[in-house]
């Protein structure tokens, strides 16, 4: 029998973001598997009511929640100490969380304050008789693990995507609040506001059906000698627009910002995708003068159906890494895309 | 005045990328086959985290910067081979598993342990910096764990940018979601911030640096004191490579025109 504890905090609608209702999920799929188990929420934010009430049918037990303008903002300090507080005032022996970059930063502090171990990157668990398993990936997605815990308190960071969302009504829910007093000392830093990274159109779309991933080849010399970076850029952005899809790139594409090569100037290194990059969830990924090599390739993960346009036919993609490769000169392909997309 | 910061560096090896890696199970749980024989590199992020350091370093006259390791002997000392030359830091090390497997929470104690241990270190201009997470246990939690054990409550994670401003204080870019930047403002050090890539190239190896970094690198690997790393808190069931390989269907010499249609209907389906 455990005592779970979900533990979320609002966006800045006051609303539980996504990732969170999919991780209530988790939550309950862990009571359900744990006979006897108890359920218990802890909120964070400036306000909790309004996100205690969207959940308030789930069949929690009890509802607590940190709030007050000190818990407004993303911040190590005090999320970590509100984390904290609730997982002490709700006794909890597993502590289910979504992996938000807000709480990928506070939870390993909290877990220290708590003497609980933690998992991060959580993506799926599992009940063998009856212990409670999860599943997470090790070495940049290169195998992965299904591990268990004896020690409590365990945290568990979820990953989003990895469960659908919680579906439920509204209603009224009955939040306890839990004090945190909050010293000057926990005020150093203060978050200002949010940037994206150029001015340009937002590219990182984590909701798209598809991920378009460009590599340098975008940027080579192509068979007439010359580098066509501005028509490369025109290409990617129309497919952005006319897919609705968002954009993933190579390190070597992005690098040449700092190498001081062709550049386009619609990336940045938050589009790298891959060992040092990032590893999104999408349906469907399309690459596109891009190698395949291996340390880009564990980035794709999560990519289901796999397609690449590449000149080279022994390119990494060939080898068991996509599920159609197509030779053939990139540019000429994504140009007739856009052609057809555009007709609707 | 510029404050002179002491910036520690907390970076390890990993295997290298291009390398095919297999689990098996070790006698302490698992690792990976042929471990010790693997070519490794500097952790990517905290290889980024050392770059920054090094570049603050030269902008705030009188810093320092030590790199902080815990990993086989042997092998830092082949990492140390690699990196020397990069840019100027003294080197502390511990000796134990650099495994992906080991738990976050043991890891940090020891590298957390090491730095209390430093002498003459200042507090209040203290700069951990580390990777946002590591290439092989990936977690993103021993920074945290640090910051806590040292006492340090301004803690950042996925760093691209931090910038010293007039008064002292600090400006930060974290990498959020959507690919956004969450800015902050820090009054000042001590803080711990877990990097991403930064914004800084690799340096070109310089030999004079890499004589210089080898006067400390080589001593500190002869004192090295075991990390003390227990390697019980996972209960590991399985640990497996992802099963299928997909049969890529390559098509080739095939009108553009076709290829398009082909792509724009999966698109659509
Ligand atoms: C420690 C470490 C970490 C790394 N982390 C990452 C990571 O996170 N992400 C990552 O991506 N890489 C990573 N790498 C680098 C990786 O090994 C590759 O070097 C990189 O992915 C290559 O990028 P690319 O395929 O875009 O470029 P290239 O290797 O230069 O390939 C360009 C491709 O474009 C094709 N091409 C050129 N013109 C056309 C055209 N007109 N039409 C179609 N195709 C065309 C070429 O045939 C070629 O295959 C890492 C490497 C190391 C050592």
């Amino acid at each position: 029998m455990e005592k779970i504890l979900f533990l979320a905090h609002t966006d800045s609608n006051g609303q539980l973001p996504k990732v969170a209702l999919e991780t209530l999920n988790a939550a309950l799929q862990i009571k359900q598997g744990l006979a006897g188990s108890t359920l218990t929420i802890g909120l964070v934010g400036e306000n909790v009511q309004a996100a205690a009430d969207q959940i308030a049918s789930c069949g929690m037990e009890k509802a607590l929640g940190v709030s007050g303008a000190d818990f407004g903002m993303s911040r190590y300090a005090t999320d970590v100490k509100a984390a904290a507080a609730l997982g002490t005032a709700s006794g909890a022996t597993i502590i289910i969380a979504p992996a938000t970059s807000r709480f990928s930063r506070a939870l390993p502090g909290a877990a220290f304050r708590l003497k609980a171990t933690i998992d991060t990157h959580v993506s799926g668990i599992q009940f063998t008789e009856g212990v409670l398993q999860i599943q997470r990936w090790y070495y940049r997605q290169r195998m992965m693990a299904t591990l268990t815990r004896v020690a409590r308190p365990w945290i568990i960071a979820i990953d989003s995507g990895v469960f659908p969302p919680w579906q439920g009504t509204k209603g009224s829910a009955k939040v306890e609040a839990v004090s945190v007093a909050v010293a000057d000392q926990e005020k150093r830093t203060k978050m200002t506001g949010i940037e994206a990274p150029s001015a340009d159109a937002q590219t990182i779309r984590p909701e798209a059906q598809i991920l378009l991933v460009a590599g340098a080849g975008w940027t080579k010399k192509q068979t007439d000698g010359q580098i066509h970076a501005k028509e490369a850029e025109k290409h990617i952005l129309d497919f952005l627009k006319l897919a609705k899809a968002s954009l993933g790139s190579s390190k070597s594409l992005v690098d040449q910002g700092s190498e001081g090569e062709a550049v386009l100037t619609c990336m940045s290194h938050l589009n790298q995708v891959g060992q040092t990059g990032s590893t999104p969830r999408h349906p469907k990924g399309l690459s596109t003068c891009c190698h395949g090599e291996e340390p880009h390739v564990v980035g794709w993960r999560f990519i289901n159906e796999r397609r690449a346009i590449n000149t080279d036919a022994s390119c990494g993609w060939a080898q068991g890494k996509a599920d159609v490769l197509y030779v053939a000169d990139a540019f000429a392909v994504m140009s007739k895309v856009n052609e057809l997309l555009a007709k609707g | 005045m510029t404050t002179a910061y002491n910036i520690i560096v907390c970076g390890s090896l990993v295997p290298d990328p291009l390398q095919t890696l297999e689990p098996i199970q070790g006698p302490t749980g698992p690792a990976l086959k042929n471990e010790m024989m693997l070519p490794s590199v500097l952790d990517p992020w905290a290889g980024h985290s050392l770059f920054e350091a090094a570049n603050l370093a030269k902008q705030h006259p009188g810093s320092k910067v030590t790199l902080l390791s815990i990993g086989p002997k042997a092998k830092l000392q082949q990492l140390m081979m690699i990196i020397a030359q990069k840019v100027p830091f003294e080197l502390v090390c511990l000796d134990g598993s650099a495994s992906g497997f080991m738990d976050s929470r043991e890891v940090a104690a020891a590298l957390a342990g090491a730095i209390e241990k430093i002498p003459g270190l200042d507090k209040t201009k203290l700069l951990v910096f580390g990777g946002c997470s590591s290439a092989s246990r990936d977690s993103g939690t021993t920074m945290q764990m640090i910051a806590e054990q040292l006492g340090i409550t301004d803690v950042f994670l996925a760093v691209d940018e931090l910038k010293f401003q007039a008064d002292g204080s600090f400006r930060l870019l974290e990498r959020v979601e959507g690919g956004q930047y969450q800015v902050s403002t820090c009054t000042g050090a001590p803080v711990v911030i877990g990097w991403a890539t930064g914004n800084l190239p690799e340096p070109p190896n310089n030999p004079q640096v890499g004589m210089a970094n080898m006067r400390t690198i080589m001593p500190s690997l002869q004192k090295a004191q075991p990390a003390g790393l227990k390697t019980d808190a996972i209960k590991f069931a399985s640990v497996q490579l992802p099963g299928q390989q997909r049969q890529t269907r390559i098509v080739k010499d095939t009108p553009i025109d076709e290829i398009a249609k082909e792509i724009v209907t999966w698109i659509k389906g």
